[in-house]
């Protein structure tokens, strides 16, 4: 501060950093905002279908992701190249999907149990026969509520 | 701090900063999970008869392997999906081919003539997931159009404006009347 105290020196207006601290916070709040819909890294490459008729998916605290498509490059190795599902944050197996509904119910307030909507999000050259084995699956876990994620737009074909 | 400094005059610097966190907020697309909700049918007792539906009220659609279309036995085309379905869920005329109607009384409506058609979709093992879409993409937009045209009518707004017991009303009098058929296996393995 011995820079101020001499009286002929030409006084150079402080910099307030008062505000300094409103920034941050936004944008803290900001990718907190962004981050926090990245839930589980993707193990399967999915490019959802297009469609006309999308309407938002509400409620995303009682949303469960079924993801399917084909294996990433690095993984494939591991899961080969056919379509495969991902549940949370590992490849499964068809079979699984019962026990995952099940967790997923369990993680829920019973009140809300029965509003858990399944999100299917499926690459869209997945093979309907795939898709039809989860569909069962959740029929007999008891998840009726699905829900086929697609993007906004003209027809994709 | 130097006493006689005039600090520089950060008062709007809030202000900017709440500019550039709506910006932000209003531009960037927060992964919103856009698609179409459905609702599978509980499983069936396995000892239980098909219930019996009349040949005029059923509507099959058919994809297959290569993803190509049948309506009702006939090859037809995506594009005309959506008119297609309008016109057998809707019956506008009382057609004798094409579904009955139930008259049921609606809350906020009426009496309504509910079309007793149910849309059949069967698809292949081997059909694409994108082909399965866009078809329910069609019949979608077929009963929104429906959907649109009775709250229009009834309530003089949109669908997606009017209150939640007249939207309801509404879904009871236009319902959502897709079966799905158990997928043949043709196209299984490539």
């Amino acid at each position: 501060m011995a820079r101020f105290t001499g009286k002929k020196a030409k006084e150079t207006p402080a910099l307030n950093m008062g505000s300094m601290s409103d920034i941050i916070f936004m944008l803290l709040f900001f990718f907190m905002v962004i981050t926090t819909m990245r839930e589980s890294t993707l193990y399967v490459k999915i490019v959802v279908p297009q469609g006309t008729e999308v309407s938002k998916l509400e409620k995303k605290s009682l949303v469960s992701y079924i993801n399917v498509g084909t294996p990433m490059k690095e993984q494939q190795a591991k899961y080969g190249t056919d379509s495969r599902i991902q549940l949370n944050d590992q490849i499964a197996e068809v079979s699984d999907i019962i026990q995952f509904v099940e967790m997923e119910k369990a993680a829920r307030v019973e009140a809300d149990r029965p509003f858990i909507t399944t999100a299917i999000k499926a690459d869209k050259d997945t093979k309907m026969g795939l898709i039809s084995d989860i569909k069962q699956e959740l029929r007999k876990a008891g998840a009726f509520k699905i829900f086929y994620n697609a993007r906004k737009g003209e027809r994709g074909r | 701090m130097a006493r006689k400094t005039p600090g520089l005059n950060t008062s709007s610097m809030a202000d900017i900063s709440f500019l550039l966190l709506t910006f932000f907020l209003m531009t960037s697309s927060i992964n919103t999970d856009q698609g179409i909700a459905r609702r599978l049918p509980p499983p069936l007792p396995p000892n239980q008869d098909k219930p019996e539906v009349r040949e005029r009220n059923i509507f099959v659609v058919k994809i297959n392997s290569k993803d190509r279309l049948l309506y009702n036995g006939e090859i037809g085309r995506i594009e005309d999906l959506k008119d297609r379905a309008k016109e057998f869920l809707g019956n506008p005329e009382d057609k004798s081919n094409l579904p009955e109607k139930e008259t049921m009384n609606i809350d906020l409506l009426g009496e309504m003539r509910v079309s007793k058609g149910v849309i059949s979709l069967q698809n292949d093992r081997g059909t694409s997931y994108d082909m399965y879409l866009q078809v329910q993409n069609e019949l979608a937009a077929a009963i929104n159009e429906m959907r649109n045209e009775l709250a229009m009518d009834r309530f003089g707004q949109k669908y997606a404006d009017i209150t939640e017991p007249q939207r309801d009303a509404i879904d009871q009098a236009i319902p959502i009347a897709i079966s799905e058929a158990e997928p043949t296996k043709i196209g299984e393995k490539k």
